[in-house]
C-alpha cells in the first residue's frame, strides 16, 4: 500500500516568531524546522511499517526552497521518498488552499492512508486534516492517540484503526482504506534520525513540482485566495513579575483567594 | 554555547548537529541526578546505538559510521560536555570494539563486529588488574588452552562498565614475558566467571568500575582475537586509539566547565560589577579558554595524522597529557569562578572536578604518557 504523511516546515516555536507586514508568517528572522507534532505522523507511518504491513512512505510538504530541510529530517527518520510542492505564488495560502494543493498532489501520487499531525506548531488551526479527507473524497479519521492498519492486500483494501481520547469517553474508531488520519502527540515519542538514516536521506528521491505541474491556476491559492487572513497581530506582552505571597501564617488562604480571582477555583 | 567546529563533510555536520540533539535530550537532563544518585542509565547506552554513535570510527561495511578520527573524537567531546561518564563509557566501548576491527578475522568480524558497532553488544576493556595497572606486561590472569578453547583463572581489575557490558576484550597469559599475553574477545556472563561490587569512585558514578574474577570458565577458541601472545601489541595499539578518546572527554569536559564558569561570571556580581569585569577574573576566564583550545588543538592534530596513516603515538600521549592537565586545571577554576557556590553540589562544577582527576590516570596515567613521549628521544 502507499501511505503518504503531510508534514510542514514551520518557524522554531522555542525562537521570538512574528508576522511580515503583509500578515503572512516572517521566515527570515527566525530558523524554521519540521513541526514536532509531525513528527509523530512520521513515527506512526513508520510504525506500521515496521508491524508487517507492506508499505511505501511517502513525505509530502508544500512551502519554500528551505522546505527541503523538513523532508531530508523525516527521510533521515525512514520512509522512501518525498514531494516538494513549491511555487512564488502560493505564498500567503491559507489551511483552504494549503488543503488544495496537498489534495492534488496527493491524488498525483496516489494512496492509501494519509497520516497528518493533529495541527501545525505555528498556526495550530487543526483543520487540514478534515479539509483534505473532504476534498479527496475518503473517510477521516482525526486526533487518534492510536493508531493501526489492518487487512491490506497488494489489491488495496484494509482497515485503519484508531484510538481517541475524549473528556468524558475514548472512542474505537475504524475507517475503510483508503483514509486520511491525524495523529496526536500521545502516539508514542518520534525517533531520532540515526547517523545512517541521515546519510541515506540524502540519496532518497525528492520530486519537485510547482502548481502547473498539479493543474492548479495561481488565483486558486496565495495570499489574495485566501479565505483567512492574519488582520493584526500583537506582540506577546512581556511576561510579567509574579506576585509573591508571603506566608505568615495566611498564605493557604492567600493562594485561594488568588487562584479564585483568576478564576481557576 | 556552541563550539564553532571545523568540520571535513557535511555528513560530519550533520552528525555533530544529531550529536547535540541527542545528548541534550537524553544526556544533560538526566546526568546530574544519575550521578548523585549512582545509578546507571538504563537504555540510554541503546539509545546512542540506535541513533549510531557507538561505531563511528569503523567502516561502514562492518556497520560502523565509517567517519575518520578527527570526526569521531569530536562527537565525543559533545558526550562529555553533558556527561562525562556516558562520553567514557563510549570511548571505552569504541577501544573495545577495536581488537577484532583491527586483529578479528574475516569469520570473527562478520560473528560479532555488526552487532558490536551498531551497540547492539556494549563492550567493555580488561586489561588492568590488582598489581599492574601502568606495568600492563606484569598481568598474571591465566589463559589455558584445553579441548576446543581456554580455560580462564584470574583477577581483572578496573573494568570500566563491569558487569553491565555484553563483551569484553579480555587480556591473559597464554605464555611468558611480554609476548606470552593473548586477546580474548569474553562474553558478559559465563559460568565461572563473576563480578565485584562496583568501586566507590570519587566521580563517573552512573556507570559502575569493577573487579572480575574469572575462575575457570572456558572460552571457545574463535574467542581468541589475533595470534596467541599478540595480546599485548594489540593492546597498546589500541591504547593509542583509545588515550585519544579520553583526550576529547577530558575537552568536553573542560569546555562544559568553561561554559558553566562564563555564564556565572556573566550573571553573579561583586563590589558593583559583575565579576567578569573584573580584570582578575577575566584572565582566569581566558586562560581558561587558552587551555580548552589548546587540549582541542592537540587531540585532533594527532587525529588528523592518524586518519592520514601516519604515525600518531607521541601526539596521542601528548594530547592525552594535556587535555587531561587541562581539564584539571579548567574544571578547579571553573570551582573558582563560582566561589563558594563551586563548592556545593548545587551547581555542577564540583562534579567536574572529581571527573576531571581520574583522566589524568586512566588509559595510561599521565607519567606514563611522559614516558612515552620521553621514550623517542633517547638514541
Ligand atoms: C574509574 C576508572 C576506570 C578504569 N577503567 C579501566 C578499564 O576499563 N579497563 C582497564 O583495563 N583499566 C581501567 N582502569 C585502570 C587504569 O587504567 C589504571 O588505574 C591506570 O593504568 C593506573 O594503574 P594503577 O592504578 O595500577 O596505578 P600504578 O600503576 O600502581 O601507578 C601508581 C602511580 O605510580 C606512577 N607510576 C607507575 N609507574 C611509573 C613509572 N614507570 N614512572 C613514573 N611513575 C610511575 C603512576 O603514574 C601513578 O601515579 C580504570 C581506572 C579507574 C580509576
Amino acid at each position: 500500500m502507499k501511505i503518504v504523511v503531510c508534514v510542514k516546515y514551520v518557524p522554531d516555536a522555542t525562537g521570538d516568531r512574528g508576522f511580515n507586514d503583509d500578515g503572512t508568517t516572517d521566515r527570515e528572522s527566525v530558523d524554521s524546522l519540521l513541526s514536532e507534532l509531525d513528527e509523530y505522523a512520521i513515527e506512526q507511518a513508520l510504525k506500521i511499517v515496521e508491524s508487517g504491513v507492506e508499505a511505501e512512505i511517502t513525505y509530502l510538504t508544500v512551502g519554500p526552497d528551505d522546505a527541503k530541510d523538513a523532508l531530508r529530517k523525516a527521510l533521515a527518520m525512514g520512509g522512501d521518498n518525498a514531494i516538494h510542492v513549491n511555487d512564488d505564488d502560493i505564498a500567503g495560502t491559507d489551511a483552504l488552499g494549503t488543503s488544495l494543493i496537498l489534495a492534488k498532489a496527493i491524488e498525483r501520487a496516489g494512496f492509501d492512508l494519509v497520516i497528518c499531525g493533529m495541527a501545525s506548531t505555528d498556526a495550530s488551526m487543526g483543520v487540514v486534516p478534515a479539509m483534505l479527507a473532504e476534498r479527496l473524497g475518503v473517510p477521516q479519521v482525526t486526533y487518534l492517540d492510536e493508531v493501526t492498519v489492518e487487512g491490506t492486500t497488494v489489491k488495496g483494501g484494509g482497515t485503519v484503526k484508531g484510538r481517541r481520547e475524549g473528556d468524558v469517553a475514548t472512542e474505537l474508531i475504524e475507517a475503510a482504506l483508503p483514509a486520511v488520519v491525524s495523529v496526536t502527540d500521545r502516539t508514542g515519542e518520534a525517533r531520532y534520525p540515526s547517523f545512517k538514516g541521515i546519510m541515506a536521506a540524502k540519496k532518497k528521491n525528492v520530486e519537485a513540482l510547482d502548481l502547473d505541474d498539479l493543474g492548479i491556476e495561481s488565483d486558486q491559492v496565495g495570499l489574495s485566495a485566501a479565505w483567512s487572513i492574519v488582520d493584526t497581530a500583537t506582540k506577546r506582552p512581556p511576561r510579567a513579575k509574579g506576585e509573591v505571597v508571603e506566608d505568615e501564617g495566611e498564605g493557604g488562604v492567600q493562594l485561594a483567594g488568588f487562584l479564585a480571582a483568576k478564576k481557576f477555583i | 554555547m556552541t563550539v564553532d567546529r571545523l568540520l571535513p563533510t557535511r555528513d560530519a555536520e550533520d552528525l555533530l548537529d544529531l550529536t547535540r540533539t541527542v545528548a541534550d535530550r537524553e544526556l544533560a537532563p538526566v546526568a546530574a541526578r544519575h550521578e548523585r544518585a549512582e545509578s546507571y542509565p538504563e537504555g540510554l547506552f541503546g539509545v546512542l546505538g540506535e541513533v549510531g554513535l557507538l561505531g563511528l570510527p569503523y567502516p561502514e561495511e562492518d556497520g560502523g559510521g565509517g567517519q575518520p578520527y578527527e570526526v569521531y573524537l569530536q562527537v565525543l567531546e559533545e558526550l562529555a560536555a553533558r556527561w562525562a561518564a556516558v562520553a567514557v563509557a563510549t570511548s571505552v566501548h569504541t577501544l573495545a570494539c577495536f581488537p577484532v576491527a583491527t586483529y578479528g578475522s574475516p569469520a570473527q568480524r562478520e560473528r560479532w563486529l555488526p552487532r558490536m558497532l551498531e551497540g547492539r553488544l556494549i563492550g567493555g576493556y580488561s586489561l588492568s588488574e590488582p598489581h599492574a595497572g601502568s606495568d600492563a606486561a606484569a598481568i598474571i590472569c591465566k589463559a589455558r588452552p584445553v579441548a576446543d578453547g581456554y580455560r580462564i583463572n584470574g583477577t581483572k581489575a578496573w573494568i570500566t562498565h563491569g558487569g553491565k557490558a555484553d563483551f569484553y576484550a579480555l587480556f591473559a597469559r597464554t605464555g611468558e614475558g611480554s609476548r606470552g599475553i593473548s586477546c580474548f574477545l569474553a562474553p558478559g556472563a559465563a559460568e565461572g566467571l563473576a563480578f565485584g561490587r562496583p568501586e566507590e569512585k570519587m566521580g563517573l558514578n552512573a556507570v559502575p568500575t569493577t573487579s572480575a574474577f574469572w575462575d575457570g570458565a572456558v572460552l571457545e577458541q574463535d574467542r581468541l582475537i589475533g595470534a596467541e601472545g599478540q595480546g599485548l601489541a594489540i593492546a597498546l595499539s589500541a591504547l593509542d586509539s583509545g588515550r585519544l578518546g579520553i583526550a576529547a572527554c577530558a575537552t568536553g569536559l573542560a569546555q562544559a566547565a568553561l561554559d558553566a564558569a562564563v555564564e556565572y561570571a556573566n550573571e553573579r556580581t561583586a563590589f558593583g560589577r559583575r565579576i567578569v569585569d573584573h580584570q582578575g577574573l577575566g584572565f582566569l576566564l581566558a586562560d581558561m579558554a587558552a587551555a580548552v583550545d589548546s587540549a582541542r588543538a592537540t587531540y585532533l592534530d594527532a587525529a588528523r595524522r592518524r586518519d592520514l596513516g601516519r604515525p600518531y603515538s607521541r601526539q596521542a600521549s601528548v594530547a592525552k597529557l594535556i587535555a587531561t592537565d587541562a581539564a584539571m586545571k579548567v574544571t578547579t577554576d571553573a570551582v573558582q569562578v563560582f566561589g563558594g557556590c563551586g563548592y556545593t553540589r548545587e551547581f555542577p562544577v564540583e562534579r567536574y572536578m572529581r571527573e576531571a582527576k581520574v583522566m589524568q590516570i586512566f588509559e595510561g596515567t599521565n607519567q606514563i604518557q611522559r614516558m612515552v613521549i620521553a621514550r623517542q628521544f633517547a638514541r
